[in-house]
């Protein structure tokens, strides 16, 4: 909006510990939110929504938009500066231990670390008849817009679908010598999917000699992070998870980069 | 929807483009009547009327067809043991014939000379009950469309819901057609292609969608008759013959008369990887029962340029709407049937993006001038920027009334991010009508000149998809199919989910419900 050519100019200043949004000048702490409540637009229900507005710390706020969606909702657009203020030193942010590849770049690392295709077998074990998470990951239709390891051309993909039994998991596993066994649990009724996990890694210790078992992952919408040791697992994926970054860890695992120093970190 | 063309395509190639479709797709139509399925027996007792389900949900016609597949086989058909078993007494009728069966206590055989004549008119009679049925609900839709009328513009605005409970999705398709949508697609449960037998009953639990059951169909076709009524416009129901029940699920949508289905050629194969085999043949029986329901049917074509690239992927839009439209037309769907599908999914990076866009567009227009085609929004190039979004699905509007498109799906800026909101719902078909409203009419003065960009463009597709064809013709389509010339996914013919379910007929195979189909009889 202003001048910026001078913005260019400036040299880049350091970030203050403390900062706010920024609508059109520092510090005014502007944002914009929108929001339907479940009432019939008029006065009260503006009301309402400014006073959700101030209750999310939005000070002094204005309704520029009211709109009534079928006689029971009415949708809001509010502009308002907020209150709070962002002290930097107190954010945290989980690092992900594997840098996010694309897929070329995914499939450049197979073929000069590992110059086969690497094969990956996944299912949804026990009960569990939900293949929406596994399909998610391995199909090609994917998901969030993004394609499934099917899509990738130096990924071997053996998908078996729901309700595999853990033995069958382990022979159709060894029988692909699989590098990678991805399960999905969506079903977590009396801690299912924790017991199926917990009996899939123990079966795979048991078949395979020790340090050739393959990596081991589990998805689902309710594992809790940091309970992949509990579980025997390699590594576990939650809510969300997109094929992209399953393939980019498949890769930080199991690939060996193409200078031979490193060691397969299994 | 036959207007003045607004691109000029060489007559000739147009009628190569065709017959090259024919010659691709004739082998696997002599395949697919050489085979039946498990799901095509199936569907046909339930034509005869069995319905229902054990305590643990298995449907009763999957345990009848496994006992008879079991004992005689099904190279025959599954109607001729059966109704034998009936006229010898084994069982008073056909629900209590399917649960005796599921103890062993009932023995099939397969009839000779008079008697089986005698049962294969007792299997006709019975199953023509089930072809009346959709027959009386093809009248019926008729009737309510001249009494509440179709949409006063086209495109058609199709719209989604997806719950998961049939009780959420009852209301929100209503609102929904309230505020403005002339379809309702009610999105199935992630899964539900991969099941080999249709649930039954209401259901309240899937997953990112709710399952097609016949009642899940038959409470919402009430629920949009009474907002049809309402609104003063036949409201449209949508639901998906896809997967390994795609027969049955066609024929429950005949039943329960639903007005559209998805029914893509190749879907099942490529992104599901169900057998080929199993799909064509799955395909021919469920097309030829929405050409007798008067359903129309939507393609999937929008699903390759999600995995391809739009630009260099756009004949192979081209080739498989030629490809259905051979499928449709040899199994009985009229033009009017034939909402192929194809999508706005370029990337908006590309320089011209939109004129690609109008260019292919305007050739599926041209090329099937009578077809109602499917306009499906950008959803590959959707991100967590919902503004720009929003922007994406007016200039993917613009092209569909440009374009003369018939069927509209409206794009949500949510896609990819979130569940659409309600207000996203809302402030999609405000971006709809925005651009009916401003621009319906300009495909009136939108004439591209023939050597300019676009349709030199479309005359180029068109090329590429007739160079595509040639080859799919030498090799095969199967072959083709195996290779990954749709969507980069390579499915061989002997290979994928469902397999098992094929099975090849016997000289003697009889099947009432493919007679009365394919001869249009009612008794």
């Amino acid at each position: 909006m202003t001048n910026r050519k001078h913005l260019r100019d400036t040299p880049r200043k350091l970030t203050p510990q403390i900062v706010r949004p920024y609508g059109d000048t520092t510090g005014d702490g502007m944002i914009q939110v929108s929001f339907t409540l479940p009432l019939p637009h008029d006065k009260r229900a503006e009301g309402a929504a400014l006073q959700l507005a101030k209750k999310m710390g939005m000070d002094p706020a204005l309704v520029v938009h009211a709109k009534p969606i079928g006689p029971d909702f009415t949708f809001f657009v509010v502009y308002g500066s907020s209150n709070h203020l962002v002290d930097l030193g107190q954010v945290h942010v989980q690092e992900r231990e594997f840098p996010l590849l694309s897929p070329k770049e995914v499939n450049l690392a197979i073929k000069r670390g590992m110059r086969r295709r690497l094969v990956v077998v996944g299912a949804s074990i026990g009960t569990d008849a939900h293949t929406v998470g596994i399909d998610a990951i391995l199909n090609i239709k994917g998901f969030a817009g993004e394609k499934g390891l099917e899509y990738y051309s130096e990924i071997t993909v053996v998908n078996l679908g729901a309700q595999v039994l853990v033995p069958d998991l382990v022979a159709k596993a060894r029988a692909a010598k699989a590098d990678a066994v991805l399960v999905s649990q969506v079903v977590t009724q009396k801690d299912a999917h924790i017991h199926n996990v917990s009996q899939m890694t123990a079966a795979f210790r048991e078949a395979y000699p020790a340090g050739k078992v393959p990596l081991l992952v589990a998805g689902g919408p309710r594992f809790e992070e940091g309970s992949a040791d509990r579980l025997g697992v390699d590594r576990i994926f939650g809510r969300g998870t997109t094929p992209s970054e399953v393939a980019s860890y498949l890769v930080h695992a199991v690939v060996p980069p193409a200078t031979p120093s490193r060691k397969k970190a299994s | 929807m036959s207007t003045t063309p607004l691109i000029h395509l060489d007559a000739a190639q147009v009628r190569q483009a065709r017959s090259l479709a024919k010659r691709a797709g004739a082998p696997v139509v002599k395949i697919a009547k050489n085979h039946t399925t498990v799901s095509v027996e199936r569907a046909t007792l339930r034509l005869a009327g069995l319905t229902g389900a054990d305590h643990e949900g298995q449907p009763w016609v999957n345990h009848l067809v496994d006992a008879v597949r079991g004992q005689v086989g099904l190279e025959h058909g599954v109607t001729t043991p059966v109704y034998d078993a009936l006229r010898r007494g084994v069982a008073p009728d056909l629900l209590t014939l399917a649960q005796q069966s599921t103890s062993g206590s009932v023995s099939f055989r397969l009839p000779e000379g008079r008697e089986l004549a005698a049962t294969q008119r007792t299997a006709r009679a019975q199953v023509a009950r089930g072809i009346r049925a959709i027959d009386a609900q093809r009248a019926a839709r008729d009737r309510l469309i001249r009494c509440h009328g179709n949409p006063k513009q086209t495109p058609w605005i199709y719209l989604i819901v997806a719950t998961g409970d049939i009780d959420e999705d009852i209301p929100q398709a209503q609102a929904a057609a309230r505020e403005g949508a002339d379809v309702i697609a009610v999105i199935r449960s992630t899964g539900q292609s991969l099941l080999d037998f249709v649930p039954e009953g209401a259901t309240h639990e899937g997953f990112a969608g709710t399952y097609a059951t016949q009642e899940n169909f038959r409470l919402m076709r009430a629920a949009l008759d009474e907002t049809s009524r309402e609104v003063g416009r036949y409201v449209r129901l949508t639901n998906y013959a896809s997967g390994l029940c795609m027969p049955e699920i066609a024929t429950l949508a005949g039943l329960e008369r639903l007005d559209m289905m998805l029914n893509d050629s190749m879907y099942g194969i490529l992104f599901r990887d169900i057998n080929p085999i199993r799909t064509f043949v799955d395909q021919r029986f469920s097309r030829q029962i929405h050409a007798r329901a008067g359903i129309i049917i939507n393609t999937g074509e929008d699903n390759y340029l999600t995995t391809a690239d739009a630009v260099d992927a756009a004949h192979t839009v081209t080739v498989s709407q030629l490809l259905n439209e051979y499928f449709a037309k040899e199994a009985g769907l009229a033009d009017w049937q034939l909402g192929l599908g194809h999508a706005f999914e370029i990337n908006p990076e590309v320089p011209e993006s939109f004129r690609l866009e109008l260019a292919h567009a305007l050739l599926a227009r041209t090329l099937f001038p009578d077809a109602p085609l499917k306009w499906m929004p950008p959803t590959k190039h959707m991100t967590g920027d919902v503004f720009r979004g929003y922007l994406l699905d007016g200039f993917f509007n613009l092209a569909g009334t440009m374009t003369g498109q018939g069927i509209l799906l409206v794009g949500m800026m949510t896609e990819a991010v979130v569940t659409p909101f309600l207000s996203d719902r809302d402030l999609a078909l405000q971006n709809v009508r925005y651009v009916l409203d401003a621009a319906g009419g300009l495909r009136e003065d939108f004439h591209p000149p023939r050597d300019g960009f676009i349709q030199t463009r479309a005359r180029h597709v068109l090329g590429e998809a007739v160079d595509l064809l040639d080859r799919i013709t030498t090799d095969g389509l199967l072959n083709a199919i195996a290779d990954g010339t749709f969507g980069l996914m390579k499915r061989p013919a002997d290979h994928g989910k469902g397999l098992e379910g094929v099975i090849t007929k016997a000289p003697g195979y009889d099947n009432p419900a493919v007679t009365l189909l394919e001869t249009g009889a009612t008794r």
